[in-house]
């Protein structure tokens, strides 16, 4: 992908996060620009499933090879899983930011909590040009 | 400031790089992505653009005797048409630069020496002159780098005879250059210093002959591979040149800038040393995290860190204290918080199977 692509059927989050809302549970992962400002993503150092993640605070780190990224969380809740073949193959992250390169699946404390993300509108408003 | 450019700047941007800021200079840090680059040049051939480098000229009757007197190695060992790899160092053995010296003929040389240091080069090879013309030559010149293992064929063998170390006169794309077998990672492969208006004739040719254009993230990786220091990095003009590993590329038995006091720490040993290191566990060390021994007691710093593409681990160097700097020796590094094991291996950590 060479061009930044942004799905309109997510949430976002402003500091490039992507929210996948499944009733009562939520996907994250990070962004096309989140992606291609890192470069190549070389490791993922996730949280442990049951851990605790909270809206704007870092949940895991995304690395690549001459950056570290705090991963931030969107919402808070319980991981429930953790994206496996991204911490076998962190490029997923970059060849496949929507789909494959998911980073955690979280139990959210506050199903309504998301009201607080934005549109996809509104977080390619604040992409730089 | 506005960044300065290199002949090559509109080919980068044309090419899609990602540009960064490097000491002052708006420079590709990747084109198609750092891994890519990095093992085109271990399995066949890239080209970097290292215009921004400088070259001074160092000539007139007493220009031996005075690089003598101001750089480490030792000149003598070289004839005309052969390089060396050297260090302009201070009065506290402290290393001001890490450059090469080619020597074209008696009293002619060509210093090719780190971009952000010129300057300071420059105006430390003035003072010290007495009566030998320096001359900053870097915004006549560009440069390029074509390293890998089939370097030699993108240039249809016409510089396979330059011996390592070894430079000469040669014409690439039409344009005169000066072409040497040097480099900085590890592969066979030349450097080739152009006339600014002939870098882009030069850049296209090796381009249109199968090389790969590689920014400077690939250029960090290969080299940290290998372990060549970097300077700004690993050596500074406030790091000891032996405590950095770098006693043999320093003539302690001829007299240089500093050489007093390298002598001593040769002799007594440097309380740190520069190591290299691999980490034992998933993590990448970064520079500056915080180097522990395994009770968690500082014992030094990392200097350059990074996940190896070749290896696919994290490997680094770092001053340790030198209690620890033997090979083997078990080490941690304080990757932000946590600690991860490390033990120092013997450079360079990445060798060519053969």
């Amino acid at each position: 992908m060479a061009e930044g692509v942004y799905p309109d059927d997510l949430r976002y989050h402003r500091e490039h996060d992507w929210v996948r809302l499944d009733g009562d549970e939520a996907v994250f992962g990070i962004t096309w620009y989140a992606q291609d400002s890192l470069g190549e993503v070389v490791y993922f150092d996730p949280p442990g499933v049951g851990a605790q993640v909270t809206a704007d605070e870092p949940y895991g780190e995304l690395e690549s090879v001459k950056a570290v990224s705090d991963v931030i969380a969107p919402l808070s809740g319980e991981v429930t899983a953790v994206n496996e073949a991204v911490t076998e193959n962190p490029d997923l992250v970059n060849r496949d930011p929507y789909g494959e390169g998911w980073l955690i699946r979280v139990r959210l404390d506050d199903v309504s909590s998301h009201g607080e993300l934005l549109d996809v509108d509104a977080y390619k408003a604040l992409l730089p040009e | 400031m506005t960044p300065r450019t290199t002949p090559l700047h509109d080919s980068h941007l044309a090419l899609g790089a990602r540009m960064i800021d490097f000491g002052g200079w708006d420079m590709p840090v990747y084109y198609a992505g750092i891994n890519e680059e990095h093992r085109a040049v271990r399995s066949a051939a890239g080209v970097f653009d290292v215009s921004h480098m400088g070259q001074v000229d160092i000539s007139g009757p007493g220009a031996e005797d005075f690089l003598q007197r101001v750089l480490s190695n030792d000149l003598g060992r070289i004839a005309d048409g052969q390089a060396q790899y050297t260090l302009l160092t201070n009065d506290a053995g402290g290393i001001v630069d890490d450059l090469i010296a080619y020597r074209r003929g008696p009293d002619d040389f060509l210093l090719v020496v780190n971009a952000s240091n010129t300057e300071a080069d420059v105006a430390v090879l003035q003072a010290a002159a007495d009566g030998v013309s320096v001359v900053d030559r870097s915004a006549e010149h560009g440069m390029i780098a074509l390293q890998g293992p089939t370097s030699d064929d993108v240039l249809d063998g016409a510089v396979a005879d330059i011996p390592p170390f070894g430079f000469a006169e040669r014409t690439v794309a039409g344009v005169a250059c000066l072409v040497a077998r040097t480099g900085y990672t590890g592969e066979r492969g030349v450097e080739i210093v152009t006339p600014a208006d002939g870098t882009l004739a030069v850049w296209e040719h090796l381009l249109a002959h199968g090389a790969v254009p590689c920014g400077l993230g690939a250029r960090d990786t290969l080299r940290l591979e290998v372990c060549y220091p970097l300077h700004g990095n690993d050596i500074s003009p406030t790091t000891n040149a032996i405590a950095a590993g770098l006693g043999w590329v320093c003539a302690l038995q001829k007299d240089f800038t500093g050489v007093a006091v390298l002598r001593r720490t040769k002799e007594e040993g440097p309380a740190q040393r520069l190591v290299a290191f691999r980490m034992q566990e998933r993590a990448i060390p970064r520079g500056e995290m915080a180097i522990l021994d395994r009770d968690g007691t500082s014992i030094g710093a990392v200097t350059s860190g990074t996940l190896s593409p070749s290896m696919d681990e994290g490997i680094g160097m770092g001053y340790v204290r030198s209690d620890h700097a033997g090979v083997s020796s078990a080490i941690v590094i304080d990757v932000r918080g946590r600690p991860r094991e490390a033990v120092v291996a013997g450079k360079p950590l990445y060798k060519k199977e053969s």
